[in-house]
């Protein structure tokens, strides 16, 4: 028999970056009784690290914005995959949630008549992202956590999900344990939140932290959730890619905002040479004309390096596969050269990006605002994840929310940057409501012993055994596999052959031996993530596999073109009744003719 | 490829010792690179917090040949690796294990400091206005990580244990921000001074010196307060 300490909440939420604390407050807000689990510190997950900001049409910088060109910029970002109720809710309900936010506490960077300033970001028509300096994720979380530590919110902090918890069809709770002790923590809640994030601990190079390692997205498969657009990964453009140490860290697409250009070896601005036709309309076709859009000419078009991330993130690997990268494998990403059009450059790189000037001078020994950068892509999101119902956020299975990066819909084929911060304080909110209210409206569950027995055998095994292999030789390989096989650039023979791959190391992995004892073990709560990485691994690679065609985020060597036939379907992940993965294509949600009506008309 | 040697602090609340790892160093490399290599090749269960891996989260806190810094900003090159470099956890909170420290009461060190109460909005859509300049002056404050290097180093929690009469630098510099915020109209003096310590800084500037975010906790937080 195991032991463990019982917690009872109305709603449970999983995890506690900004789509975590969101529906926890909402849920308190409502009279639930609410219990938050978070993987790290309270203040530390990875929404700390978004830096360029939160999409809103306030149009406190263009009047010309408003929510219909909001959700048309979404829905072409997206290549038309996204659920177009998930967009339409998304870019109705961001302002309010932003200007709450403001209410709450957070200090955004202001317009000269004292408004919330907004910013040009990638794929957004008008300057649309509510900002504060390139730290404007940290200003998210501490506030949420700041307003939420005074709501009677308890917060289980350093603690893993290891399994949900059923009774019958419906969630009942979940199981976990204390990272301190190592003990075992039974959740039984009317309800469950799944905030976690994404899954870009499956590749090498990643902007993502150790946290992400898809346990949302696999708890909930686990448990008989739908998992939809799983296929679509986006990689980052611009990641750091020198000195190795920092491979993958971030540099914020603000930098491109503010005037930054990417350039190849021979100094040509690449991304002239190739704008898509869905965009050629809006794109500068000059670099005086992108210039002058980034210092908020409103005549000017945009830029393309201000293209959608995995326009240009492919531009970026064409470039280096031909020859014409940076000395160690990137292409340069240049803010320096603004001083040829400003008389106080550095002082504005500065200003607007210093946590970016901080990054590079303190890690890279380069001064941004005299050299370029070096850059190239790093897996940063997953647009796939747990198919949810748009108004409720509640997923196949009856009182299992999610929200947030781990929830699949509103972002399609391809996210725009800023439309992340916004979904979790539009879809954190709706989430935590309906948690509250399915909790409130199907009253008590229970939970069977024999669930909570076999998760807690399972988690314990690896210290049971005497083997020679430990978990991060494992995980360095599954990392390794994805990155080469599973990457920006797909084929099928690579796919099938990162299948196989997968699955011997399914097997290296229920093999693997842990060593010391259960307080503060890493190395153990490594061994547990395998699980959740290899679901997900599994995941993105059948449904890369499937979507024979190219769209997005998505991009097959194979079959480079978009196929039409693949145009109107979303990938759908399930469990079968022997455990194995099942997919299926289904066709996207309907798009109500007011809503066609308004793509149309943005074209 | 040069080797260098790591003297990492290995034990719990009931004891430890130091116990030396050799590793092999590259280019640009930072103390927390080294950690996470000793950990996958040499001691699995080495205990240690991190998240960012780019200074942006405050979770890897440790002392590095005795200065409070953060494992993921601090490169290799900077430190003399002829001889072991010395890493242990934060010495002023309880032991978890190994690097990993518990930092809990700081927490609840929060919980007691009165909330941002904004003013009535400006406008009748609920909003309101501000000027950059009233901002900017508050964001130095804002930056702050939360990674308790200036809780570490202080001597009035580190020597004298005074955790129950004083909430220390962070949150100094937590009610500094709260009192400059353009939109708040509420007092917190009153409490700064009577049961939070305040009068207990003598303004030796350890907490200043340590700041990874370059934060002025002493001269624009804490002096700015006492004076007030």
């Amino acid at each position: 028999m195991a032991e463990y300490q019982t917690h009872q909440h109305d709603v449970l939420v999983i995890g506690a970056g900004g789509a975590g604390l969101r529906a926890a407050v909402e849920a308190s807000a409502l009279g639930a009784k609410v219990g938050v689990v978070t993987k790290s510190l309270l203040g530390k997950a990875h929404t700390v690290m978004a830096e360029g900001g939160i999409a809103a049409a306030l149009a406190n910088v263009d009047s010309r914005d408003n929510w219909q060109v909001h959700f048309a910029d979404t829905m072409r970002g997206g290549q038309y995959l996204n659920h177009p109720r998930m967009a339409q809710l998304h870019a109705q309900e961001a302002p309010a949630r932003v200007r709450e936010l403001e209410a709450w506490g957070a200090l955004f960077d202001r317009t000269k008549d004292g408004q919330i300033l907004q910013r040009n970001f990638g794929g957004h028509k008008y300057p649309r992202l509510a900002h504060v300096g390139d730290r404007t994720g940290l200003e998210m979380i501490r506030t949420l956590q700041d307003y939420g530590v005074h709501r009677g919110i308890d917060v289980q902090m350093e603690c893993t999900i290891l399994t949900l918890l059923k009774d019958g069809g419906r969630i009942a709770g979940a199981f976990g344990y204390d990272r301190e002790r190592g003990h075992f923590r039974l959740f039984r809640a009317g309800s469950v939140v799944l905030a976690t994030g994404g899954i870009g601990r499956a590749y090498k190079i990643t902007s993502n932290s150790w946290e992400y390692t898809g346990d949302g997205h696999s708890l909930a498969y686990h448990a008989g959730a739908t998992l939809m657009d799983m296929e679509f990964v986006q990689f980052h453009p611009t990641g750091m890619v020198w000195p190795p140490s920092v491979r993958g860290i971030l540099v914020t697409e603000g930098v491109r905002g503010e005037g930054g250009v990417l350039k190849n070896k021979d100094g040509r601005r690449f991304m002239f040479d190739d704008i898509p036709p869905l965009y050629k309309d809006q794109t500068a076709d000059n670099p005086e004309e992108g210039w002058r859009y980034t210092q908020g000419d409103k005549n000017a078009r945009r830029p393309p390096e201000l293209l959608t991330r995995d326009h240009v993130a492919r531009c970026i690997v064409r470039e280096i596969r031909e020859g014409r990268g940076s000395p160690h494998g990137g292409v340069f990403l240049d803010i320096a050269w603004i001083k040829e059009k400003l008389p106080d450059a550095a002082g504005r790189i500065k200003k607007k990006l210093p946590s970016m000037y901080h990054q590079f001078k303190q890690l890279a020994d380069i001064d941004i605002t005299q050299e370029a950068m070096e850059i190239g892509p790093t897996v940063h999101y997953v647009m796939g994840g747990v198919r949810v119902d748009p108004e409720t956020q509640m997923s196949d299975v009856p009182g299992l929310f999610a929200a947030g990066e781990c929830a699949a819909g509103l972002h399609g084929a391809n996210r725009l940057g800023g439309n992340s911060l916004s979904d979790l304080l539009v879809f954190g909110k709706r989430a935590g409501e309906h948690a509250a209210i399915f909790a409130k409206q199907n009253g008590a569950t229970s939970v069977s012993e024999e669930q909570v027995e076999a998760a807690a055998r399972r988690a314990l095994e690896p210290f049971g055994r005497s083997s020679e292999e430990g978990p991060y030789q494992v995980q360095r390989d599954l990392q390794q596999t994805m990155q080469d096989l599973v990457g920006i650039v797909r084929r099928e023979p690579e796919l099938n052959q990162a299948l196989g791959a997968i699955e011997k190391l399914r097997n290296r992995a229920q093999a693997i031996s842990v060593e010391g004892n259960r307080e503060y073990n890493p190395g153990w709560h490594t061994a547990c993530d395998l699980y959740n990485l290899l679901t997900v691994s599994e995941a993105i690679t059948r449904a890369a596999l499937e979507r024979k065609e190219s769209r997005g985020a998505h991009f097959r060597d194979d079959y480079p073109a978009k196929d039409e036939k693949f145009a109107k379907v979303n990938l759908l992940i399930r469990k079968g009744a022997g455990g194995e993965m099942k997919l299926e294509q289904a066709p996207v949600p309907a798009m109500p003719p007011e809503l066609a009506k308004i793509i149309e008309e943005m074209k | 490829m040069a080797s260098a040697t790591f003297r990492i602090w290995r034990g719990n609340k009931n004891g430890g010792e130091f116990k030396d790892y050799a590793t092999e160093v590259a280019p640009g490399m930072v103390v927390l690179d080294a950690v996470h290599e000793i950990q996958a090749t040499q001691a699995h269960d080495l205990a240690v917090r991190w998240n960012c891996k780019a200074g942006k989260c405050g979770s890897c806190s440790a002392e590095i040949n005795g200065m409070p810094k953060l494992m993921c900003m601090t490169r290799l090159s900077t430190l003399p690796l002829n001889q072991p470099i010395k890493v242990e956890p934060m010495r002023s909170f309880p032991l978890i294990r190994d690097l990993a420290t518990d930092v809990s009461w700081n927490y609840s060190v929060k919980t007691q400091i009165k909330p941002f109460r904004p003013r009535k909005p400006d406008t009748p859509d609920g909003t309101w206005r501000m000027a950059q300049a009233d901002v900017d002056r508050v964001q130095e404050f804002r930056k702050c990580i939360e990674c308790f290097l200036c809780q570490d180093v202080c001597h009035v929690l580190r020597n004298h244990h005074l955790h129950s009469q004083f909430i220390g630098p962070r949150f100094f510099v937590y009610a500094g921000a709260l009192e400059m915020h353009p939109l708040d109209d509420e007092n917190r003096l009153r409490e700064l001074r009577d049961s939070q310590g305040i009068g207990y800084c003598n303004i030796t500037k350890c907490c200043t010196k340590v700041c990874p975010e370059g934060i002025h906790i002493t001269d624009n937080a804490i002096i700015p307060l006492k004076e007030r």
